[in-house]
């Protein structure tokens, strides 16, 4: 089941998507963000809250002055780990305890800083290698089932609810579980701490909440003789600091778009890209999944309009992964099915769309997310929708598929809700398996043709893109229809530029690591791959082989 | 004609209704009793149990027919639609145009930590929903959507500095209440505003009735399936009623 697009068009887009990248890249460069700084210390081993509930990496990088922030906060960190001797964690609670303060080591030189830092940074790298090693260790005696895999979503707000819900939905079925995170936490600017019971529309992300929900899942995963996947959301202000705490946990998968908090959280544009970076880079270290948002574009604009937005942002979002050193297994590319059901022939365009995604991108591990934006009360038509968006991720073999609920509409699922929608998308996959297989696309019909022009649409689009460069591009709301400014929207006062001295040791240490990987694979490595139509079980796999060493 | 109704399956007056639900239990035929009674102790009758099984460990799903020997009076139920005046946009552009004389201001968002704008998009955006424009279509509207996690605080104050003649506040994410604990602190900000009568309030969302609207002291309340230009009817005509009535 092949359609036939026209692969210099294909190439051209990735041609097109590298020179838009180029110039946000020179930005990145340049700049760092608190959350960055945040994430630094929080890799380091600092933890904890202060007086009022404040974080103590937000107490840390708040009491920066301008000048020793533009340096980045490990320099500070480290003079004050020189002198004192301490451990990470035991200085940064002295700090928070007024015993000392940064400011109070500005005389020790940066090389003692650089040499305090070094053990802990080796640590910490060492200690996501080992939580990297446990998961393949894991996947190969707990093999998981076919893709695509079924992920569902818990969100009662209470961690220990939550995973009562999870044990329950993997037992039905379910491959990987994500937890939704309560509604304001995006717009934080601090990830809260310990377990947590209360949220609102879901549980905060904390990084005692994924220690509680790896355990939990683990024991389940042996119980099944199947690995289970955890999910959780590196996006919104502290994005690269959930990317750390998900590192250090062994989360497997993690929302991050280059592109989605600025669209749809109005966070600003600068942030999110210097962010989305770091984030990446720590992702690809760790052999976590990144799962991209290009879905949010069809659920505030109209899916057929919107189709060359969605896979002109794919091939973005695969760019900004690739120059953080992301394989392409790991770019977990978004997708949904959410054309009007109301449309004659509606489902002709959904399968044009998934089976391009799928051509275009084929060694990543697409997420395919379920109709919502027309899901209503009717609970009966809704499990139907879900049902022929099960079949189209099955004969289009998408790999991570968000199962939809009958009660979308309505409220975070039930316990029935998710048994109901499980059981329908295992119904469905079992029964037309290998129906992919077995078809052909007619050459010049409906649906090929709908898959040239959105690939052509796309193209067009890049280019008128590439033209004004992204963050203008960004502005005349060629995306989502959405504007946002490049020095508006939250989070902009925490964007810095880098000073000549500004280090970062874990983005030295991650940038050494990709050149020896690269090196090590020689030219074939490249992130790109040649090959067509995957979708066997291994594309999840494969990604455990050639770790970071 | 008897205004005394009950639920229809295929006979007048059976009284037949589905009912699904999840025990925390694991399933044996003891569950299947245990949950026919539980739905005969709801007071239904004829109960029968017509799927029971196990959904994990320590839970089980039923799907469940019974009859209700329950009725209603339909003539004595109120419940007042907000949607009364049947107008087209060409129709209440002219309205507005021939009544005011000025554009009508309206500011809508989702409140509280709300992220969900598929509904407050609908009735503002000029694309609209189902084939009916929005408000930023409209001539005789001047529309502001704000979008998305607007603190109650700041939609108060844009309505002040903006000089707002209708709110439009959404929220369709429901958890715990959480709706009707924003909706309920916007009204409470606004009469400690001295605002409270200087706009037209309308709530939004696919959970929202007009009765709920009415009780929590709003104008109009809109729920799921609402067209932009029911909505706009309800602001121009309420809004030139109470010209006429300051009048």
């Amino acid at each position: 089941m092949e359609l036939r697009i026209d692969q210099n068009t294909v190439d051209r887009c990735r041609a097109l998507a590298s020179a838009i990248a180029e110039p946000v890249s020179a930005f990145i460069e340049a700049h760092s963000t608190v959350a960055v700084e945040r994430s630094v210390l929080r890799l380091l081993g600092v933890d904890g809250v202060g007086a009022d509930e404040i974080p103590i990496p937000n107490m840390l990088v708040d009491a920066l002055s301008p000048q020793e922030r533009s340096r980045g906060a490990a320099l500070a960190f480290g003079k004050a780990l020189a002198e004192t001797g301490l451990e990470p964690r035991a200085l940064g609670e002295a700090i928070a305890a007024g015993t000392y303060a940064l400011a109070d080591f500005a005389h020790v030189p940066d090389e003692a800083a650089r040499g305090a830092i070094a053990p802990h940074v080796e640590a910490s790298l060492a200690r996501i290698r080992a939580r990297r090693a446990e998961r393949e260790e894991r996947l190969r005696r707990l093999p998981q089932l076919p893709p695509p895999l079924l992920y569902v979503i818990v969100a009662s707000g209470n961690i220990y609810e939550d995973r009562t819900a999870a044990v329950a939905a993997v037992e039905s079925g379910a491959q990987i579980i994500a937890v939704i995170r309560s509604t304001g936490q995006s717009l934080l600017d601090f990830v809260p701490y310990g377990p947590t019971t209360e949220g609102f529309g879901g549980t905060y992300a904390t990084q005692a909440n994924f220690s509680i929900m790896r355990e939990a899942l683990d024991e389940v995963s042996e119980r099944e003789g199947r690995y289970v996947m955890l999910t959780n959301y590196a996006s919104g202000l502290c994005m690269p600091e959930i990317a750390s705490m998900a590192a250090l946990e062994r989360l497997d998968m993690l929302l991050n778009d280059s592109m989605y908090g600025i669209l749809f959280r109005d966070i600003n544009m600068k942030r999110t890209f210097v962010d989305q970076h770091f984030s990446r880079m720590l992702n690809a270290y760790a052999g976590i999944i990144i799962n991209t948002g290009e879905d949010n574009y069809l659920t505030t604009a109209d899916a057929v309009e919107q189709a060359p937005a969605v896979l002109a942002s794919q091939f973005i979002n695969e760019e900004f992964a690739h120059r953080a050193g992301m394989p392409d297994e790991q770019i977990g590319l978004g997708d949904a099915y959410e054309i009007n059901p109301d449309l004659q022939d509606g489902f002709l365009y959904q399968v044009a769309q998934a089976q391009l995604t799928r051509q275009i991108f084929p060694k990543a591990p697409l997420k395919y997310m379920p109709p919502t934006k027309h899901m209503t009360g009717d609970i009966f038509k809704g499990h139907l929708m879900d049902a022929m968006f099960n079949l189209t991720s099955v004969m289009t073999k998408q790999s991570i598929h968000l199962v939809g609920m009958l009660t979308e509409a309505i409220h975070t699922p039930f316990l029935g809700d998710r048994a109901l929608s499980i059981e329908n998308a295992r119904y469905v996959m079992n029964t037309a398996r290998h129906f992919g297989d077995e078809i052909t696309f007619k050459p010049d019909g409906v649906i090929e043709k709908r898959a040239q022009n959105v690939l052509a649409d796309a193209s067009a689009l890049l280019e008128r893109v590439a033209e004004m460069g992204l963050m203008n591009a960004i502005e005349a709301a060629v995306f989502a229809d959405v504007s946002r400014s490049p020095d508006g929207g939250r989070g902009f006062d925490g964007v810095f530029a880098r000073a000549p001295e500004y280090w970062n040791p874990f983005e030295a240490a991650l940038r050494q690591a990709q050149g020896d990987t690269a090196q090590a694979q020689g030219d074939t490595a490249g992130a790109r791959g040649d090959a067509v139509g995957t979708g066997s079980s291994r594309v999840i796999l494969s990604l455990s082989k050639d770790g970071l060493k | 004609m008897s205004s005394m109704i009950k639920p229809y399956g295929d006979t007048m007056n059976d009284g037949k209704v589905q009912l699904s639900f999840t025990l925390p239990v694991e399933w044996s035929e003891a569950a299947d009793e245990a949950a026919r009674q539980l739905v005969t102790k709801m007071g239904f009758t004829d109960v029968q149990v017509v799927e029971g099984r196990r959904i994990g460990a320590g839970f089980s799903l039923f799907v469940v027919y019974a009859s209700t020997p329950q009725s209603i009076d339909i003539s004595t139920i109120k419940a007042p639609s907000a949607k009364t005046a049947s107008m087209s946009m060409e129709e209440i552009d002219a309205y507005v145009q021939e009544h005011l004389g000025r554009k009508i201001r309206v500011a809508g968002a989702c409140i509280g930590t709300d992220a969900h704008t598929v509904g407050i998009d609908a009735i503002l955006n000029m694309k609209g929903y189902k084939g009916d424009y929005g408000l930023e279509r409209y001539q005789g509207f001047e529309a502001f959507n704000l979008g998305s996690q607007i603190a109650v605080e700041d939609f108060v104050r844009y309505a002040k500095e903006h000089r707002i003649d209708a709110l439009l506040a959404s929220q369709v994410v429901t958890q715990k209440g959480s709706d009707i604990k924003n909706f309920t602190a916007l009204v409470e900000l606004l009469e400690a505003e001295g605002l409270r009568d200087r706009v037209v309030l309308i709530c939004g969302g696919p959970r929202v009735t007009n009765l709920m609207a009415s009780e929590l002291g709003y104008d109009a309340g809109f729920g799921r399936g609402t067209l932009p230009s029911e909505v706009a009817a309800f602001i121009a005509t309420t809004l030139v009623a109470r010209l006429a009535a300051a009048r």
